[in-house]
């Protein structure tokens, strides 16, 4: 057996609608996944940061005030400041489809706009995660 | 597949539901409670209020009706409350951005992304002000959705009246100001638990001495179910949360009876119509009892459950928005049907955006036909003495008191908030109901059965202004330049000290707001004191 996948979960912003992030963490554990939880409101710089002590394959945020266009671009920035260009990158939360491409072309190759099911969160991992 | 009659029936808060109902169910599961004083359901407007707390309820005075709203600016906002106003809406349910509810100014660096977003932005009374320009506050009640910084949201509103040269002491209002539940869901904490619970003290012992028509605090149910509690734990927790806050009021001093009347209550309304009412009448009862029993409360208005009852985010899907309309009627229905004081429902569109003018006045005007062609205003109680609503009711009496004997016995709730046991119990919940809606054990139309694929998407985006920060950054700069930094200066530094000693800082904050001091510079006086919260360890 291989090696656990570790994710991040983390909710960067001020919004406070962490339900979604925590059904999302414990669908990747019951999956077999290592997942760290940040907990709220954390900067994109902390999260870079975490990203790169923990050594996470993936990260995922989970935005709900529909700030994600402008949250995304700065931790992917914030990523890119820490050298962190190896990690499969993921958004979930209130996205509407018209903002899809604009995330995807950002690098967030995984949107799962509500209505989404975990099944689908873990097998994109799979997927994407060697 | 089993005879529907064999089909077992249970509902979210475990209990199981019969093909039919009699009168000897009702005998039955009263038999199951505590006795105590007075008839079990009684008639409205008399101990233990499980019809309602009015004797006459709507026929006298329909519920006031209180679409949520906020957005962008206080110049943007007015506009919109005074829209809803004109179209009959007969109180004001205030959205403030989510920089302003952490407590931090429109100019921080960590409000960019979010200024006027989710709701509107308020740095200074200024702001607050312009916000409530041409509104009648002697008619239009206003309630804040506001909790972290609800103290100084109170100040703002005590200021604005003093400076209208309204009489503060007939001030009506409500804030949500319910920490405990920011910290199990919603999460808009800024200081630690204690301090939070301090803060929420010095509002109700200021409210009861100052402005005793006011309501310091609405003690929300909603959020805690929305974080994965089901129905009788919705009303379980909110109980003991208002116990908490009832005995910091008692612990300045006060007596039960001069604030209890002004604890308001604010619940969630989805899934089955029947056990929603019965949780409501449930409700009702039980803390009326708890009042009374526990608490010796003498005046029958310290008894009263009141509540804002309407929306259920929880309930609306994304897909088929149409029928979040449908579902939206429904829960109006039951919010009528329960008794209800005050009523707002979750617009349409509200599962993907800030609510477009139509789409409230949709949920507005499904309201107001509730009353003017349904007949909900026409008798009280409608449901009362129906063999399955009477038993219902009784044995969600009977699951809430559970709920809360389970709580207390592993500490109460206070502590089960600080350790993260009561978060990590809903959110076990909130899990295992994704997983049922998913493999469609509980079924949702439009999302794992009646699926229409290919349909359109109807709902229109509320139009957020990327220019807005700046405008609401360059009026805060403004404000800053006018004021008497001097003076400012002093009454931060008052209320830092005040905050230091212990005492009551309502005075002190009404004090600051008048000097225009910001939002971010008053939490900050208090965070030098308080600290700031952290939250515990998620359970893997």
């Amino acid at each position: 057996m291989g090696k656990a996948i570790r994710v991040l979960v983390a909710k960067p912003g001020l919004d406070g609608h962490d339900v979604g992030a925590k059904v999302v963490a414990q669908a990747l554990r019951e999956a077999g996944m290592e997942v760290v939880d940040t907990g709220l409101r954390q900067t994109p710089e902390a999260i870079a940061r975490t990203a790169l002590q923990e050594a996470v394959d993936v990260v995922g945020l989970s935005i709900l005030s529909g700030a994600h266009l402008q949250l995304c671009a700065e931790v992917k920035k914030a990523l890119d400041h820490e050298q962190v260009d190896d990690v499969v990158l993921m958004v979930g939360g209130v996205i509407p489809d018209r903002d899809r491409a604009a995330l995807e072309q950002l690098g967030f190759s995984g949107v799962f706009a509500f209505g989404s099911h975990l099944d689908d969160v873990v097998r994109f991992i799979k997927e994407k995660v060697p | 597949m089993s005879a529907p009659s064999e089909r077992k029936v249970v509902l979210e808060a475990g209990i199981e539901v019969k093909p039919l109902y009699d009168a000897a169910d009702v005998t039955a599961s009263a038999r199951a409670l505590p006795t105590l004083e007075g008839e079990q359901v009684g008639k409205p407007g008399e101990y233990p209020f499980t019809r309602g707390i009015h004797a006459l309820m709507y026929r006298k005075q329909p519920f006031t009706m209180r679409q949520y709203a906020g957005f962008g600016t206080a110049a943007e906002t007015n506009a919109r409350f005074k829209y809803l106003i004109a179209n009959g809406q007969t109180g004001l349910n205030v959205a403030y951005d989510l920089p302003t509810q952490c407590g931090l100014d429109s100019d921080d660096p960590r409000a960019a992304a979010e200024v006027g977003r989710v709701g509107m932005a308020i740095d200074t009374f200024a702001d607050f002000e312009q916000a409530f320009e041409g509104i009648d506050l002697e008619k239009v009640t206003v309630s804040h959705t506001i909790n972290s910084i609800a103290p100084i949201v109170l100040a703002m509103n005590t200021a604005l009246a003093k400076r209208r040269g309204l009489d503060v002491r007939k001030l009506r209002g409500t804030l949500q100001n319910d920490l405990l539940k920011e910290f199990i869901g919603r999460g808009t904490w800024i200081f630690p638990v204690d301090p939070s619970l301090k803060l929420t003290g010095d509002t109700m012992e200021y409210c009861a001495k100052e402005l005793p028509l006011y309501s310091p605090v609405s003690v929300c149910g909603y959020h805690i179910r929305e974080s994965g509690a089901h129905p009788a734990q919705e009303m379980g927790f909110a109980f003991l949360i208002a116990r908490a806050y009832a005995d910091r009021a008692l612990e300045r001093g006060l007596d039960i009876d001069d604030f209890a009347s002004r604890l308001s209550f604010n619940f969630d309304i989805y899934g089955s119509l029947f056990e929603q009412v019965a949780k409501f009448r449930a409700g009702r009862r039980l803390w009326a009892r708890i009042m009374r029993e526990d608490y010796k409360a003498k005046d029958p208005k310290s008894c009263w459950m009141r509540m804002i009852a309407g929306g259920g985010g929880g309930g609306l899907t994304v897909e088929q928005p149409e029928l979040n309309i449908v579902r939206g009627a429904y829960y109006a229905l039951i919010s009528a049907l329960s008794g209800t004081q005050t009523m707002a429902l979750c617009s349409y569109d509200e599962a993907y955006t800030i609510p477009s003018e139509r789409a409230a006045r949709i949920s507005l005007r499904t309201m107001q036909l509730l009353l003017e062609e349904m007949g909900l205003a026409d008798t009280v109680d409608p449901l009362g003495g129906s063999y399955y609503v009477e038993t219902l009711t009784n044995q969600m009496e009977a699951a809430i008191r559970q709920v809360m004997a389970d709580v207390e016995r592993d500490g109460g709730i206070v502590q089960g908030v600080k350790d993260g046991r009561v978060q990590a119990m809903v959110a076990k919940q909130a899990y295992q109901r994704q997983k049922d809606l998913e493999s469609g054990r509980v079924r949702k139309v439009g999302v794992n059965c009646y699926r229409s694929e290919g349909d359109e998407t109807v709902v229109e985006f509320h139009p957020f202004k990327a220019d807005q920060a700046a405008v609401q950054r360059e009026r805060l700069a403004q404000v800053k330049q006018r004021r008497d930094a001097g003076r400012v200066a002093a009454a931060l530094e008052q209320l830092r000290s005040a905050a230091a000693k212990g005492v009551n800082v309502m005075p002190q904050l009404i004090d600051a707001v008048e000097q225009l001091a910001t939002v971010g510079e008053m939490v900050q006086a208090l965070k030098q004191v308080y600290g700031e919260y952290k939250e515990p360890v998620r359970f893997a």
